[in-house]
């Protein structure tokens, strides 16, 4: 092959940077199978649909197990809705059949395109978090493959310490088969949708505070190009599952209606274009209050309707920023970290703004903790990008913050391990034979401290 | 133009584990009875519970293809607990490497034993039984590959262009007691046989090559390619002269 790599574009992250080769890729197609794990020279990593934005399911020089043949569902209780499923099945299949029966996942992250496997590995949240936690907490068990060729069957009675180190714990513990996850009754697949304006962060807290009780899903998208006065307006999207079938169309087909074919120039996506996108998109709601009934597809996963999306950012890639920051100083950290952003001159494409609740997840390492969580989009210009994170991590770090490792490609080693203080107990689970990008970014010069 | 589509429910599915029948049994999925036929009992079962799982009566049948002593057990079997057969999809099959071919007549035996005479073996008891249901459809797997010798898999080529001349004479005996038999001829597809190859443009997902094999069924078409722009593709290169096809290395 070229000497770009066989397998770099069929098995990159979601933000394409950073570029990773495998050296090879391994199909797992049956749960029964015996894989040579133990065998290999490099290090290897479960890979399964690749939506992960920065290189935690990268493994660069190493093998990755691609788990998309592992796509079978193994039971389905319809009266008690409970999922056995193997590990590459996703989330879109799952959600195909069993909202048809009544049942919705209890929950699921803003793509349905993600595995089982991944949103275990890391230990997905959503608009619920406030009211239901993360994905964690809705696994029964799972069966877990190691490079001993050991197979352990994890839950919290069961290999406790394993289930809690491979919830959020981003593939390294082993490789996970199929998992057993709760679902939650619906009365149908729709969604009652409000969507509130707001025109300061302020706001924006008083409308999250005043919709904890009432509302289910809520998130906020922010105008990042706003500044001064307008910095942090936004809009506010709040849901409820609502009863009913869906108008008319009973068996659309879910598939994407409209597909990026190609990278598009990296102009597409400038600071200008971006900040005129934000100020329009805010505009484009002029009255304060909308209020609409949706298909659950619409509400969750809107971007799901433009395949490959991310091409949108050209071939330089893109990165994102999410963090979680404590209640206390949330007003004024993402203040700050918005700030941080207009100033260096770079426009997020899609800024979200969210407030966590207090559900504690069962994984070791897992992201979400009570605080408030933002996220931003930038293209990859270079070196003017990684400074940006760097600062937008000493923000993070400052404020007692933890940056979301299923999104990043530059914190340095030592902020892991500030961010995630159980580190070292988390790598004693780590298995002798995997490893990923993310982990030798993060671990390599663990010793010296 | 008038397009008569069946509505099928019962089907006995043999090689059930590969990659495309599996995805074309998904489509069949919910509320059909379905007669599952491998070699592998571990992987048989759990394309069974997948699909129990999607709201299908599963049963299985563990059967190595090579033993033709026992097709016709598996046949009764398969009449017995699907009381109609509707359709039989022959989907099993193995794609070798052809540099691996021109060195081991071994290989070369191996893959005219599974892909063809175990396929032609089987029809024997399976029209047979057909013929006295009076109705149904015979569906084979066969591939593009089988349409012209060409250099990169003339070995595969060949085993699955036997079984197509094959089910040309069925056709004709069987069109009397009112049973289709339909050729189904995939091109690539990008399925775990196909895993460490290089991918074209041409590779199919699985899960549309699975809805032509499906629509192929339904409408009880003679010969379907799956994609259709197969068909197109096939007969530009079936056009190309011999003295010209020795020179490239298709």
């Amino acid at each position: 092959m070229t000497s770009k790599g066989r397998w770099r574009d069929r098995y990159a992250s979601w933000g394409r940077f950073p570029v990773a080769n495998p050296a090879d890729v391994i199909p797992v197609v049956w749960r029964s199978g015996v894989l040579p794990l133990g065998k290999l020279e490099r290090p290897v990593l479960p890979y399964g649909r690749g939506r992960s934005y920065g290189d935690s399911c990268l493994n660069n020089g190493g093998h990755l197990l691609d788990t998309a043949g592992l796509d079978r569902f193994i039971a389905f209780d319809r009266e008690r809705g409970l999922l056995t499923c193997e590990a590459g099945v996703t989330l879109e299949q799952i959600l195909d059949l069993v909202v048809p029966e009544g049942w919705f996942l209890p929950v699921t992250p803003g793509t349905k395109h993600v595995s089982v496997g991944g949103a275990i590995a890391h230990d997905v949240h959503g608009k619920n978090h406030h009211v239901r936690g993360t994905f964690g907490c809705y696994v029964r068990s799972f069966e877990l493959l190691r490079s001993d060729g050991s197979r352990w069957l994890c839950s919290p009675a069961e290999n406790a310490d394993f289930y809690r180190a491979t919830i959020g714990g981003m593939g390294l513990t082993g490789l996970i088969l199929w998992a057993e996850v709760d679902l939650r009754p619906i009365d149908g697949p729709l969604i009652d949708t409000e969507r509130i304006r707001f025109d300061s962060l302020e706001e924006f807290f008083e409308l999250s505070a005043g919709s904890d009780q009432s509302h289910e899903y809520t998130v906020a998208w922010v105008d990042s190009a706003a500044k001064g006065k307008k910095l942090g307006r936004g809009h506010f999207i709040r849901g409820n599952h609502a009863p009913g079938e869906s108008p008319q169309r009973g068996r659309r087909k879910t598939r994407p209606r409209l597909t990026v074919p190609f990278d598009a120039p990296t102009w597409l996506l400038s600071r200008f274009t971006v900040q005129l996108l934000n100020g329009a998109y805010y505009r484009f709601q002029p009255r304060k209050r909308v209020r609409r009934v949706t298909s659950y597809e619409t509400f969750f996963y809107p971007l799901d309707f433009l395949s490959d999306w991310n091409r949108l950012y050209g071939k330089r890639g893109f990165l994102q920023f999410q963090c979680v920051v404590p209640n206390e100083v949330g007003e004024a950290a993402v203040a700050e970290l918005l700030g941080v952003a207009a100033r260096s001159g770079r426009a997020s494409f899609l800024t979200v703004l969210k407030v966590f609740g207090e559900a504690e997840s069962p994984g070791l390492i897992s992201f979400p903790k009570p605080g408030v969580t933002l996220a931003l989009d930038f293209p990859f210009d270079g070196r003017p990008t990684l400074e940006l994170f760097a600062e937008m991590e000493r923000v993070v770090r400052e404020v007692d913050g933890t940056v979301y490792p299923a999104k990043d490609a530059c914190m340095t080693g030592e902020s892991f391990r500030v961010f995630f203080p159980r580190w070292k107990e988390f790598s004693r689970y780590v298995d002798p034979a995997f490893s990923s990008s993310f982990w030798d970014r993060v671990s390599l010069e663990s010793d010296a401290t | 133009m008038r397009r008569r589509t069946k509505h099928d429910s019962r089907l006995l599915i043999v090689g059930a584990t590969s990659k495309l029948a599996q995805e074309t049994a998904r489509l069949y999925a919910p509320g059909s009875r379905l007669f599952l036929v491998g070699r592998d009992g571990e992987r048989l079962a759990a394309v069974g519970s997948d699909l129990e799982a999607r709201g299908c009566r599963v049963a299985a049948f563990q059967l190595d293809m090579n033993r033709t002593e026992d097709c016709k057990a598996m046949v009764m079997a398969a009449a017995e607990f699907l009381v109609e057969i509707d359709v039989a999809l022959l989907a099993h099959g193995v794609l070798p490497d052809q540099s691996q071919c021109e060195s081991s007549p071994e290989l070369v035996r191996e893959v005219l034993e599974i892909n063809t005479v175990s396929t032609l073996c089987l029809l024997v008891p399976l029209a047979a039984h057909f013929e006295r249901q009076g109705h149904g459809c015979i569906a084979v797997l066969g591939s593009v590959a089988g349409d012209r010798g060409r250099r990169s898999n003339y070995t595969y080529g060949a085993s699955k262009a036997a079984v197509a001349v094959y089910l040309q004479g069925l056709r004709s005996r069987l069109f009397a007691s009112g049973v289709s038999v339909v050729t189904i001829k995939p091109g690539p597809v990008d399925t775990p046989m196909t895993a460490h190859m290089d991918k074209t443009p041409l590779f199919a997902s699985p899960r549309r090559v699975a809805r032509s094999i499906q629509r192929a069924i339904s409408r009880r078409r003679a010969v379907a390619y799956a994609p259709g722009y197969w068909r197109g593709i096939m007969w530009v290169i079936r056009l190309v002269p011999e003295r010209v096809l020795r020179h490239l290395s298709l």
